[in-house]
């Protein structure tokens, strides 16, 4: 798309243009060009001298069997937290779309998670759960259920996927309710006039006329789950017990900034940028596509 | 709805409300924290009702109690989250403005290529090349500065997406009329595209401030003074001592502070907000 009329000046765009050229040149494309280069490089733990390596670094962390379970993890954690979380904001959405009365407060209600800052959303799960003077651990180990992240792997997990989730069901929430209420009316009630039930219209109408915003929510959810979550582990399990919630950018953070490690830190990065970019790839492709219809 | 099934609209709001109930109770949760003193909530289970501290606590959450743990200053350290959160706002806007201007109004060379430039940016967050920007800011002398806190992260595309995409819509005739009256470029962005913009502007405002204000991984690294703090490092610095020692009344009293603006923010302009996200993602 472009405009018919334009103004003319050779200089006057690149005067516009040059705040965000020179922002995104400085703390963008120069970091992100020496991360690059790092990447195929060796540093002294001083910083004294850099040795050119090529693939070295990345042979080494497809050889390390740490990275390949950092690996393992961010895709199971991910996949549970845009899997958990656009199911229950689906169902949520689903039934608030049928109320006309107090819509507004429940809607309200269920927004605030968005404003809570990650880091406070990890220490919040952390203290309802933490083995010692948590609530929800306490009335668990009433029922007979031992909750103890600090020493289990999976309960560690469980703890950050539920942290993460609550803080993405306001997003997904707000999407799918704009498109629940985006669709025409009158299908709903045609479908409604031949007969199908509440159930059958959401099988057969809703869902499917709901799957660009799910395929969407996918793709940011999964985007949220590598990149956002860096405060809720933080706060929640430190990425721990073991490595056991160590996901990919907190094993960059630490490799990077605790063991010094500068080479292997870069190499993560930049597999982390191709995962980002490839994923950008297949939401602007399925965006294209979905601006033709 | 279409049909009238009373049942329905019941379990709806059933539904509702236990959702509600799930995602408010941790908040519910701190809120109680914050008004019981720091043995009351060491006692497992604590107790699930409100106490008699909340003014005491939240006194010494803002002024700084003295208690081991628990003396940083909030009130300065929500002044710096403030000053982030709109540095981060303003400019944001600001340069993506201008630059969606140049991109849609003029034909220029390498025109195609700065659009891709910028389009790049939107997909990498800073998490993914933070060692690299790490140094980058610290050999522009940028540590423990409002520039380093800020800059980097003004450092993407979103809102120059928003407002090409807006810009497009805005008919031509708009930029004939301007022509004919004798307007020149500048005049017509001031006078006419500006005061068009002020809704995405709005809606860009809340989701940009939201974003500042929650900022945790970049200032943990770049700031080491304690007076460029945000109140959100704040926070994860008063459970250092582990959790024996943390007085978790005046940690949850913290943490209700520091979510308050942005929680206001989110609920006041909860309109502006929802036509965001909508529009800036998609």
């Amino acid at each position: 798309m472009e405009k018919r009329v334009l103004f003319r000046s050779t200089w006057l765009p690149w005067a516009l243009l040059l705040p965000q050229l020179l922002i995104i040149s400085i703390f963008f494309f120069w970091p992100a060009a020496q991360a690059v280069l790092q990447s195929f490089q060796v540093e002294d733990a001083f910083g004294m001298s850099t040795e050119w390596v090529g693939l070295e670094n990345f042979a080494n962390l497809l050889d390390d069997p740490t990275y390949l379970n950092s690996f393992m993890r961010t895709a199971l954690f991910s996949v549970l937290v845009a899997g958990l979380g656009i199911t229950v904001s689906l169902i949520l959405a689903i039934f608030a779309d049928r109320i006309v009365r107090a819509a507004m407060l429940y809607k309200t209600l269920l927004i605030v998670p968005y404003a809570v800052a990650p880091v406070i959303a990890g220490v919040l799960w952390m203290f309802m759960f933490s083995p010692s003077l948590g609530v929800v651990a306490h009335y668990l180990g009433e029922l007979g259920y031992d909750w103890n992240h600090i020493m289990n792997d999976n309960q560690a997990m469980a703890l950050v996927v539920l942290a993460s989730v609550w803080k993405q069901i306001s997003y997904n929430f707000l999407f799918f309710l704009a498109g629940l209420q985006s669709i025409p009316k009158s299908l709903i009630e045609a479908a409604s006039i031949d007969g199908a039930g509440p159930w059958r219209r959401f099988w057969n109408i809703q869902l499917p006329l709901l799957s660009p915003t799910t395929f969407f929510l996918l793709v940011i959810n999964i985007v949220y789950a590598f990149f956002d979550t860096f405060g809720i582990i933080d706060a929640a399990t430190a990425g721990g017990p073991g490595q056991s919630t160590s996901i990919l950018v907190y094993k960059v953070y630490q490799d990077g900034f605790k063991s010094l490690d500068l080479g292997s830190s870069a190499a993560q990065s930049v597999i982390l940028m191709i995962i980002v970019v490839a994923l950008t790839v297949v939401q602007f492709r399925y965006v294209e596509k979905k601006v033709q219809y | 709805m279409v049909d009238r099934r009373p049942w329905l609209t019941v379990l709806s709001h059933l539904v509702m409300i236990v959702g509600v109930m799930i995602v408010a109770f941790p908040l519910y949760l701190a809120f109680v924290a914050s008004t019981h003193t720091a043995d009351a909530i060491v006692q497992s289970p604590m107790p699930l009702l409100p106490g008699a501290h909340l003014w005491e606590n939240y006194q010494a959450a803002l002024f700084g109690s003295g208690k081991l743990g628990s003396n940083t200053n909030v009130v300065h350290m929500m002044w710096v989250s403030f000053v982030t959160a709109i540095v981060i706002t303003v400019g944001k806007i600001a340069i993506s403005l201008l630059s969606a201007f140049a991109i849609v109004y003029f034909r220029f060379p390498f025109k195609m290529l700065c659009f891709w430039a910028i389009f790049l940016t939107l997909m990498l967050p800073v998490e993914v090349r933070i060692l690299p920007t790490y140094k980058v800011v610290a050999e522009l002398g940028m540590l423990n500065s409002y520039a380093g806190l800020t800059l980097p992260l003004i450092a993407s595309a979103t809102a120059t997406f928003l407002f090409r995409q807006f810009f497009l819509t805005v008919p031509d005739e708009l930029v004939e009329a301007a022509r004919i009256d004798g307007a020149g470029p500048m005049r017509f962005f001031k006078d006419v595209l500006v005061p068009l913009s002020k809704t995405s502007v709005a809606a860009l405002f809340v989701i940009q401030f939201i974003y500042g204000w929650n900022q945790y991984l970049w200032p943990l690294l770049m700031t080491t003074s304690e007076d460029m703090y945000p109140v959100v490092i704040g926070i994860k610095r008063m459970l250092a001592g582990g959790e024996a020692a943390v007085d978790w009344n005046i940690v949850m009293a913290t943490a209700i502070i520091a979510m308050l603006p942005p929680a206001a923010v989110v609920m006041l302009m909860q309109k502006w907000f929802v036509k965001g996200l909508v529009d800036t993602e998609k």
